[in-house]
């Protein structure tokens, strides 16, 4: 069973150091939108610090979405994904390790820059903490719940904008338990709760997210 | 014995075929014939379960597909119209992931020997994106090589390949046949498989 999840992973992983455009991009992306806010607000650190969690959030929400439309379309297109469909393994299984590897690879990158970043904000260092906490457990929710729209919309024209609009609706939770532990943690309260809640959320959708995948995607095969 | 029993194909409003049956002994070869859009595809895809059939059953050593899955798809071999390689990864590389997935344990010395059959020597380490398109089709084809599995399940596999490597793949066909394997195929080339009971299915 763990195999199979492993050797998705190693492929896909293989794949993307093969084309680090895709990587870097992303990440780029998240660099330059949160970037932008203390630029464009000024020198006003209470007001940065308020915005901080929020705007960090945001910006990690529109990093994956980047990556989520060639999700399953790169293994569909080249026929890849029948094969996978066709393994003697359960097509849920296939997918966790999908999903994984999607957040190793978009996921992963946002939590490990998100302190950088938290210092133009002038976040304090319990803060910052908190944050790349909560980015590190939350963009596995997002990419699991990403997967699903991915499997969605597949093969479907002008897909990427419907992605979006099935997939952002559903990101709320994530985001607002994601800033609201560090707003938490910058007002005294403790977000302790926050990341608990966070953590059921990432639990949930790596645990039950690629089997409702799966379901979408042997649609999508027919 | 794959069995199919009074299958009916429907695709939006179109009924392509209904009340097709066949058996697939060892040793049997089904040359799926057919013109354009007459539902061959579309039958291999059924009877592989990616595509359900509108009514029918399809039964695998007697029992209907759907039941076993994963028995079922460990006994299969499917080839379509897609390679299933990627560009950026090696002819090397692409064959070890599909025999991964397929639940294939593949040591590196017989990789290299099926690449090498399918006229990829030195080429193993080349990312697939410098290949033409015949060669991209050998890379797919050199699975077959080595596969035991005893259902194979071809979608034009003749497509893209050049004279020699259209005898070879026969060679192969009916070596598998030879080892009591079955296979069903589409193809719209006239091609000799030497051994084993080969039949005509035509639809349409």
């Amino acid at each position: 069973m763990l195999k199979i999840i492993f050797s998705v992973i190693a492929r896909d992983l293989q794949l993307a150091m093969r084309r680090q455009a895709d990587i870097v991009s992303a990440l780029f992306f998240f660099v330059i939108v949160v970037s932008l806010f203390p630029l464009g607000i000024g020198p006003e650190t209470d007001l940065l610090r308020k915005l901080a969690p929020g705007v960090l959030w945001v910006a990690a929400l529109l990093a994956t979405m980047l990556s989520l439309p060639r999700l399953f379309a790169d293994d569909h297109r080249d026929g890849t994904l029948e094969q996978l469909a066709l393994s003697p393994y359960p097509l849920g299984l296939i997918v966790t390790g999908k999903t994984i590897a999607h957040w190793l690879v978009s996921g992963l990158p946002l939590a490990l820059i998100a302190p950088i970043l938290g210092v133009q904000f002038d976040l304090a260092a319990d803060a910052l903490w908190v944050l790349t906490l909560t980015i590190l457990i939350g963009t596995p929710a997002l990419s699991g719940i990403g997967a699903i729209g991915a499997a969605l919309t597949l093969g479907l024209r002008g897909g990427g904008v419907l992605l979006s609009l099935l997939v952002l609706p559903l990101y709320i939770p994530v985001l607002i338990f994601g800033a609201g532990a560090v707003e938490a943690t910058v007002s005294g309260l403790g977000g302790d709760g926050h990341l608990s809640l966070l953590a059921a959320m990432t639990t949930a959708a790596i645990g039950f997210a690629p089997w409702a995948s799966a379901a979408a995607l042997k649609i999508a095969l027919e | 014995m794959l069995e199919a029993d009074n299958l009916e194909c429907l695709r939006g409003d179109n009924r392509l075929f209904a009340g097709l049956g066949f058996t697939l002994a060892p040793g049997e070869l089904i040359y799926l014939q057919g013109r354009n859009g007459a539902g061959k595809t579309s039958l291999l895809r059924m009877l592989i379960g990616l595509l359900p059939p509108e009514s029918g059953d399809i039964r695998w050593q007697g029992e209907s597909i759907g039941k076993q899955r994963d028995e079922y798809h460990a006994a299969l071999c499917y080839l379509g119209h897609h390679n299933a390689i990627k560009e950026e990864l090696t002819p090397l590389e692409n064959f070890h992931h599909a025999a991964r997935f397929a639940g294939q344990d593949m040591d590196e010395d017989a990789a290299l020997d099926a690449l090498a059959q399918v006229g990829l020597a030195g080429r193993e380490d080349l990312p697939c994106r410098y290949l033409s398109q015949g060669q991209k089709r050998r890379v797919a084809l050199a699975r077959l090589v080595v596969d035991r599995r005893p259902l194979w399940v071809l979608d034009e596999p003749f497509v893209a390949l050049d004279v020699a490597a259209v005898d070879w793949l026969a060679q192969i066909i009916s070596a598998h046949l030879q080892r009591g394997g079955m296979a069903i195929m589409t193809t719209h080339q006239a091609v000799e498989i030497p051994a084993g009971a080969v039949r005509e299915l035509r639809i349409g």
